[in-house]
């Protein structure tokens, strides 16, 4: 797996749980290191651990944390990137929506050894979609559901957010219902990155 | 296309709010020379600035091709690709292609090409502002990836530094005993020597301890070394240095120490305390030590390879006058001052010693 991966997870329980709870995840999971790097890679067994032991550390089911992941991974004040690097997606939610089966390509333009989870979006009317998300890690739908909510509330769309199970072929389906894509005032983006010093 | 009917009414009039669409950089200039119209994001990029219905090329510098004086010289650059700056936008160039409209105007449609991230953040453009067949977003999203990636590279280059500035401390200590070794001997005596700061130098070696080695194994020697390092570290200040210099050698640097009776006192000390048995599953080890120092103090311009060599020499001597002795290393040249006693059992003079090593 992908050091980018592993180090989001790690982010998100030291933020969001603190400093110590990710020490105990760590050593429940037994890295045997204090950090994951986000340009390395990492063997995929190591990530089905951490995730194992959090699960039994913060005593949450395993789909919780996977979709407060994703939430997190979109609307955290300290991490901008993936909620900018989506919101290029499109003006509105639906145009996000139609994007999503670009977002593969778009990860492997910036690391191309990244796998990706393949998303397949169906559009059933203007306010009905699913994706269908085939991904190495079990309950990576989960993690989908998670930033689809939280972009959702970027936007300022109104929408309705469903994880509805595994397809025999392995696929996890996401059903989302947009009813009102012009609901809230979005988050504002600015299509220029800010200078980073 | 075939030949527009000649009744067929103007057909960008007609069209403008597709070619809006399709080119929201376009610019239309009538056979007049001024400009008929643009697309809306050319209009929001002249927002407070005069555009419609001044000479095209006074509100534009078509600066390559070169030799574009008039709209006669554009209409034969239909086709090429246009190098520009709008008046409004100076410190941007444009790309550019023209093609003739019916009636004897141009259409130009335009591009930010390689500036466009600058044109972006200074003209708060939006994705709105761009045709949806244009990959000018998709840029914008390449250009912040990357950056995201080379900070996380750089992160990563600055962790491993710092990760290789330890590995080369460690590799400043002597894996068996914990002490320095003697590349960080020599930074020490280096940054000693640089700063003119007085110390003492003293080269100490074990007795017997081939012996231990050879009779109990190598095992019983490790042990005797980790138990000598502990005995210097005890003997000795937290500034001071001990390094494990060979097998069975070692240096102490002791910065500050100018009198040679303590330096002698402390050699003494550590000697006595190495003449101990040391105990080894259910054996007794049983070494000594000789040693020679040198005050820095003791040479106009101090220099650690002689210090070195002079602890040495004075090491030799002192094995030489029976083991377990100190002695000092003093230059020939400094005239016998009262002696200081009890300095040495033996006082050694000059490096006339003879065979070191």
């Amino acid at each position: 797996m992908h050091g980018l991966m592993n180090r989001s997870i790690q982010c998100f329980l030291r933020d969001t749980y603190g400093a110590a709870t990710w020490a105990a995840v760590a050593r429940q999971a037994q890295l045997g290191f204090e950090n994951f790097e986000a340009m390395l890679s990492y063997d995929d067994a190591l990530t089905d651990a951490v995730l194992e032991a959090a699960v039994q550390v913060l005593g949450r089911a395993r789909d919780t944390v996977l979709e407060d992941l994703g939430i997190y991974l979109v609307s955290h004040p300290e991490r901008q990137g993936l909620r900018r690097l989506l919101r290029f997606g499109g003006v509105g939610y639906a145009d996000f929506l139609h994007s999503l089966e670009d977002l593969p390509g778009r990860i492997r333009l910036a690391l191309p050894e990244v796998e990706a989870p393949h998303l397949v979006l169906e559009d059933h009317s203007s306010s009905e979609y699913s994706v269908l998300c085939h991904a190495g890690l079990a309950g990576a739908g989960h993690v989908v559901v998670g930033i689809l909510r939280a972009m959702a509330d970027d936007y300022g769309a109104l929408t309705l957010v469903e994880y509805q199970g595994v397809a025999p072929d392995g696929a996890e389906r996401i059903a989302i219902t947009l009813a009102d894509d012009d609901f809230a005032e979005g988050r504002r983006f600015d299509l220029a990155m800010q200078v980073t010093p | 296309m075939g030949a527009a009917p000649p009744d067929r009414p103007d057909l960008t009039a007609i069209a403008a709010g597709g070619l809006d669409l399709l080119m929201p950089m376009h610019v239309r200039i009538g056979s007049h020379g001024r400009i008929l119209g643009c697309g809306p994001t050319i209009a929001k990029l002249h927002q407070g600035h005069g555009f419609l219905d001044r000479p095209a090329l006074e509100v534009m510098d078509v600066r390559r091709p070169s030799g574009v004086e008039d709209l006669r010289d554009l209409r034969r650059l239909v086709g090429r690709r246009l190098y520009l700056k709008l008046a409004a936008l100076p410190g941007l160039t444009l790309r550019g292609i023209a093609v003739p409209m019916p009636g004897g105007g141009l259409l130009l449609n335009l591009s930010f090409g390689i500036d466009l991230i600058e044109a972006v953040r200074d003209c708060g453009l939006t994705d709105a502002d761009f045709a949806p067949t244009d990959l000018a977003v998709e840029l914008l999203y390449v250009v912040e990836a990357k950056s995201a990636v080379m900070h996380e590279l750089r992160g990563l280059n600055l962790r491993l530094q710092g990760a290789k500035s330890m590995a080369e401390e460690q590799a400043l200590t002597d894996t068996l005993t914990g002490l320095r070794n003697r590349r960080a001997l020599e930074t020490i005596l280096r940054r000693l020597v640089e700063g003119r700061q007085g110390f003492a130098l003293m080269h100490m070696d074990l007795d017997y301890f081939k012996a231990v080695n050879d009779t109990l194994g190598h095992a019983a020697g490790d042990h005797v070394l980790r138990v000598v390092a502990q005995i210097l570290t005890d003997e000795t200040r937290a500034n001071d240095t001990v390094a494990r210099v060979g097998g069975d050698e070692f240096v102490l640097v002791m910065p500050g120490l100018a009198d040679a009776a303590l330096a002698t006192q402390i050699a003494a000390r550590i000697i006595a305390r190495l003449s101990l048995p040391i105990p080894f599953e259910g054996s007794i080890c049983r070494i000594a030590a000789s040693a020679g120092f040198t005050l820095s103090d003791s040479y106009a311009q101090p220099e650690a390879e002689t210090m070195l060599n002079d602890a040495d020499q004075a090491l030799y001597a002192a094995k030489r006058a029976g083991r377990a002795c100190v002695q000092q290393y003093l230059p020939p040249e400094l005239p016998a001052e009262a002696p200081r006693e009890p300095q040495t059992s033996r006082r050694k003079r000059g490096p006339s010693a003879g065979p070191a090593g």
